[in-house]
């Protein structure tokens, strides 16, 4: 049995890079995969509306965990053995977006459908209505969710421990099963995602907050 | 692909999927009821109690929406043992969802009392209710339809979230799903088929929900 001295407890503070890192990868393939729903949910199209949908449905109501199981178990049947990391990463992503697709056609829909037709009476190309009529109005109105939702992934890249990813919440377990101080070991955890997410759920409010009062 | 599927052995433990497809409801029902017990009692107290009693509420609300779960269950399962507190891992488990449930729950009815014209609680008051009548029949009935969806959205992601509890040894679904793959060495089968149980689930229930707000909330010519 170890002592819990300043060596362990860098240890796990340290480890918040890794918690970065995997929040980083999954916000950039969330918000690639968000776009591509989003943009299929509110495209009118039936073909892309209905299996954007039933994509969004099933992440919505299945565990975030068993999503991760599966993308980690997944390769492998392909004859492909992927790490924890490159699990979690992928599992993230796709549950990202999902969830950022929803929160998006939210937000896109609510930019008036006048301003679309406008711009389609006007000739403009579905690629010019949409990157620059409807996304940039769209945009202001995502910040607070979508920080929002920011919080939920990093909050969501805890599980990546259960399938081994020593990330923050893993580095805790490690040193714990070592010293068995949880109370200590588990509120530093716990301070350390304080820490990172507040500062955020703060500013998402605020940012709303904001949008309120210029409407 | 050379893998052979193989779910034989995942049917054959049916029992022990069942089972665990009921505690996970079980779980998911008990937090949201004792949860929204606190969240009331927090939501009373966030509009009209004393400063000091707002900002322990506030910061219960704070930490609680800041943190992981897991986290959350790590420090109730590990950390109370230590203090003398023992339980065990499927009352830890209801215990966890419990303060979770309550901290969304809080807002959550706070926006539905919010919701209620500053008019309709003087009429009430007018009429002769007591403080407790009023909050009865004039806030939270027509409280509980304002927050009917997102009681009801967090009632499906904290039954998404129980899984997680199967890491402290809880035997939910998810803890079914782990005890039937170390026995059979079918991760992707069982894991595959737990997963496609939760999805059930939570289509029974956003059925459920929808017949409900249907039959007992809207009525047909509107509020």
């Amino acid at each position: 049995m170890r002592e819990l001295g300043p060596n362990e407890i860098f240890f796990i503070i340290f480890s918040v890079r890794w918690t970065f890192l995997l929040a980083a990868i999954a916000l950039v393939g969330s918000a690639i995969g968000g776009m591509l729903i989003a943009l299929a949910l509110t495209s009118g199209k039936r073909a892309l509306e209905w299996p954007a949908v039933a994509i969004v449905r099933v992440f919505q109501g299945t565990p975030l965990l068993m999503q991760l199981f599966l993308a980690f178990f997944v390769p492998s049947l392909f004859g492909f053995n992927i790490d924890a990391l490159t699990a979690a990463a992928i599992g993230l992503s796709l549950n990202g977006s999902a969830f950022l697709g929803d929160i998006w056609r939210g937000c896109i829909q609510t930019v008036p459908r006048g301003q679309s037709e406008a711009a389609t009476a006007l000739g403009l190309s579905y690629i010019s209505r949409t990157f620059e009529i409807v996304l940039p109005q769209a945009t202001r109105i995502a910040i607070p969710p979508t920080i929002g939702y920011l919080v939920q992934l990093i909050k969501g890249t805890s599980l990546a421990a259960i399938i081994g990813f020593v990330e923050v919440t893993r580095a805790g377990q490690i040193i714990n099963n070592m010293t068995f101080t949880p109370f200590a070991i588990f509120g530093l955890v716990g301070v350390i995602y304080f820490c990172i997410c507040w500062p955020l759920s703060l500013y998402s409010s605020y940012m709303e907050r904001k949008l309120l009062l210029n409407r | 692909m050379t893998y052979k599927f193989n779910f034989g052995p995942i049917f054959e433990a049916w029992p022990l999927l069942l089972n665990g497809a009921l505690q996970t409801i079980w779980f998911s029902a008990a937090a949201m009821v004792l949860g929204l017990l606190i969240a009331v009692i927090g939501a009373l107290g966030k509009t009209s109690a004393p400063k000091w009693v707002r900002f322990i509420i506030s910061a219960y609300i704070e930490i609680i929406r800041n943190t992981p779960f897991p986290v959350q269950l790590f420090i109730i399962f590990f950390g109370l043992p230590s203090i003398g507190i023992r339980m065990s891992p499927n009352v830890t488990a209801v215990l966890a969802l419990t303060l979770n449930f309550a901290a969304y729950g809080i807002e959550i009815v706070r926006a539905g009392i919010e919701s209620i014209p500053k008019g309709q609680l003087e009429a009430g008051r007018a009429l002769g209710l007591q403080p407790l009548q009023v909050f009865r029949y004039v806030v939270l009935k027509p409280a509980i339809q304002a927050i009917y969806p997102a009681l009801t959205s967090q009632f499906i992601l904290t039954m998404l979230y129980s899984s997680v509890c199967s890491t402290i040894a809880a035997t939910e679904l998810t803890g079914a799903a782990n005890d039937i793959t170390s026995r059979t060495f079918r991760s992707f089968e069982g894991y595959f088929t737990v997963t496609v149980i939760y999805f059930l689930l939570s289509c029974l229930f956003w059925m459920l929900f929808r017949l409900i707000d249907r039959r007992f909330l809207t009525s047909p010519q509107g509020r």
